[in-house]
């Protein structure tokens, strides 16, 4: 379970501060979606879940399963069941995906105390979740994410997520730049994700990706607060409407 | 007009004296002689290099050599050189030099490959051949160089490698340089590797000390290769004393429709300094240099290359990667000069440099001379620190942060380390490269706690 409770956050080196006493709660099993207008603070409240260092927080605390993960690197968070699905993943020239792939899941399992995973358990493992993905083999077999086009790393993402078993997912801006037979496949890729002990941040800025994904709850975001909360109508109930009545242009 | 003569450093006398005590020793015949006393002759002149001099600028070897080390006459074999030998990966032929000396028993001479023919540098120079003034002077641009003028003056030895026309070695040939490291001394070595037409071959040099004393190393070698050739040299230049002191130049003169590629990683060796002059000797030639520096602690590494195109349609590439940590320093000086009737030239130099804190330095000085009008040329050279974006990525997905660091920096000298064309050296040189970001891994880590 995430919770957050009262967020004040800033950026580390300007005054602008982008988050202003948010309060949020993701159970487990629940998929919540945040939508809100460019610049509400979505990207940033994903960011500080998972721990990046250009923000301050000045306010409030992030609880992950009742323990605050805000004095942790991002590595513990990741290895304590934190996953972000960047909006633009990165490129790691030189870096080979399976050699990263197993670099972070052998990391994940030797902060939780566990053995390294064998070679052929890890290769058997990535060819199903790559498979289930339809990511191609010789993809895997490229520098992480070089040159790879806007579905292919947002694929990638899903696989990584697959594979590292995360217990709170949060998407961000997924559904950004694909085309919809990918948004199709990585939909369902999260949803096959989907189980009673995972919980899903989906961040969006357009109703449709909560076509494919289906959430429990949405909540609208604004001037880094989330100021209404519903069910999953109130996405469509904001298609129509827009974000104006939320005190912001869309 | 008046000539100023400048006062002479402690180190400087001392050259001289070495040098009027050595040279009827030294080997050479007369025309070895002769070329031995015009240089040591120019060396005086100019003393040692300083930093008012343009191309060595950031490397001032006159105050870096306070004291000239007596020069080293033979080899010593110690157990730590033959430890050394025995644990070097390597297949193919070895040539081994042990403080600057030739070592036919540690060598293989038995049974070389047909088309090679290897000798000392000392035979050579007694043999009386009547090209080896040419043959050891390589490309005009070098001419001024006081540092390779102290190493013609006073080179002991070296290997002197012929291959014949066509021959295409499978095998790697590597000129193994150890200083015994047992006391600190001076060592003046010169290799020459002559490459006929439509050769192909690989050629090593390994410099590395097997002691802890720091040496004064002054090493040079020469290429010349013939039309339709393709020789590819790899330097490695590791495990050394902190205080060593090491002028490595290599000069290069290329044939027609050839191509030449050098590759060099330095890492533990202490303040060195590499030079290159390279020649385009005939048209629609590829020449390559490229290097990985990883420095820490106060280390120093130069790098400086002159690619002179005298043809047209000569393509040069240059890319060297410099990580440097603690106090080190990274020097690229890249010159590339286009003549007038060097049409559709073709040159791209990089110099890539990430700094990991606040004490390193890296100074970059790309420079293109170009008096033809239809090139193609370009440079880019950067200084900055490891990707925050990068790192945050890795770590989000649960790697620590030594580790991601160690990702990127791997991934970083990586885009030079591939081209190496052997598969079996490019993963030695990933290798060596792999253990020194996880020695620097295991630090951070330690200096965390």
């Amino acid at each position: 379970m995430l919770e957050i409770r009262n967020l004040v956050v800033k950026i580390a080196d300007e005054d602008k501060q982008i988050l202003n006493g948010l309060n949020l709660t993701v159970n487990d099993g629940e998929v919540a979606a945040i939508m809100g207008p460019n610049g509400s603070g979505k990207s940033t409240l994903s960011y500080v879940i998972a721990g990046k260092e250009d923000y301050e927080v000045l306010d409030g605390e992030i609880l992950l399963n009742g323990e605050n993960v805000l004095e942790m690197e991002a590595d513990a968070r990741a290895a304590a069941g934190i996953f972000l699905a960047f909006q633009y993943p990165l490129e790691i020239p030189g870096v080979a995906t399976m050699t990263f792939l197993k670099a972070a899941m052998n990391a994940q399992r030797k902060a939780r105390g566990e053995a390294e995973l064998l070679t052929p358990d890890f290769i058997k493992q990535v060819n199903a979740a790559a498979d289930a993905l339809s990511i191609d083999k010789a993809m895997l077999r490229r520098p992480l994410n070089v040159g790879f086009s806007g579905g292919e790393k947002k694929r990638m993402e899903i696989l990584q997520m697959a594979l590292l078993q995360p217990s709170m997912c949060i998407l961000d801006e997924t559904d950004s730049g694909l085309d919809i037979d990918a948004l199709r496949i990585v939909a369902e890729g999260v949803n096959a994700l989907r189980d009673k002990s995972r919980g899903f941040l989906v961040i969006t800025h357009y109703q449709r990706l909560l076509d494919h994904i289906i959430p429990d709850t949405v909540h609208v975001m604004s001037k880094g607060r989330i100021v209404k909360t519903g069910g999953k109508e109130l996405a469509l109930e904001l298609e129509k409407s827009g974000y104006a009545a939320y005190g912001e242009a869309a | 007009m008046s000539v100023v003569t400048p006062l002479k450093t402690a180190a400087e006398q001392a050259l001289s004296a070495q040098f009027a005590a050595a040279k009827a020793e030294l080997p050479g015949a007369l025309p070895v002689r002769k070329l031995r006393e015009d240089a040591f002759a120019g060396f005086e002149v100019k003393g040692l290099p300083h930093r008012r001099l343009e191309t060595w600028r950031y490397t001032d070897l006159r105050s870096l050599l306070r004291e000239a080390r007596p020069l080293a006459a033979t080899a010593t074999v110690t157990d730590g050189v033959r430890a050394r030998l025995a644990a070097l990966a390597l297949d193919g032929v070895r040539l081994v030099l042990v403080d600057g000396v030739f070592v036919p028993e540690l060598s293989t001479l038995e049974g070389l490959p047909e088309g090679l023919a290897v000798h000392s540098l000392a035979d050579a120079l007694v043999s009386g051949r009547e090209d080896i003034a040419r043959v050891l002077s390589g490309p005009g641009v070098a001419d001024a160089d006081a540092g390779l003028m102290l190493n013609t003056a006073l080179m002991r030895d070296g290997v002197f490698i012929e291959i014949a026309a066509g021959t295409e070695l499978d095998a790697p040939v590597a000129i193994i340089s150890l200083a015994s490291g047992e006391d600190e001394r001076a060592i003046f070595h010169r290799s020459v590797v002559l490459a006929g037409p439509s050769v192909k071959a690989t050629i090593i040099e390994i410099s590395e000390s097997a002691g802890t004393a720091a040496s004064q190393i002054n090493g040079a070698i020469v290429f010349e290769t013939g039309d339709e050739s393709d020789v590819q040299h790899l330097r490695m230049v590791t495990r050394h004393a902190p205080e060593t002191v090491q002028v490595q130049s290599l000069l290069a003169t290329v044939g027609a429709q050839a191509n030449f590629e050098s590759f060099a990683l330095v890492l533990n060796a202490g303040t060195l300094r590499q030079q290159y002059f390279v020649r385009y000797a005939g048209e629609h030639t590829n020449i390559g240099l490229r290097g990985v520096n990883l420095l820490g602690g106060s280390e120093h590494s130069d790098v400086t290359l002159v690619m002179d195109h005298e043809v047209p349609n000569g393509t040069s590439r240059e890319m060297f990667k410099s990580i440097i940590g603690g106090e080190g320093t990274g020097v690229f000086q890249g010159k590339v000069i286009v003549r007038q009737h060097a049409q559709k030239t073709d040159g791209s130099m990089k110099s890539n440099a990430l700094l990991l804190n606040d004490g390193a330095s890296m100074f970059n000085k790309p420079e293109l001379e170009i008096f033809a009008d239809d090139v193609v040329c370009g440079h880019g050279a950067t200084v900055a620190q490891i990707d925050g974006e990068q790192l945050f990525y890795l770590m989000a997905r649960g790697l620590p942060r030594p580790q991601a660091e160690a990702l990127v920096l791997q991934a970083f000298a990586g885009e030079a380390v591939e081209f190496v064309q052997d598969e079996a050296l490019r993963a030695l040189v990933m290798t060596e490269i792999e253990a020194w970001l996880s020695l620097r891994e295991a630090s951070s880590v330690v200096s965390a706690i």
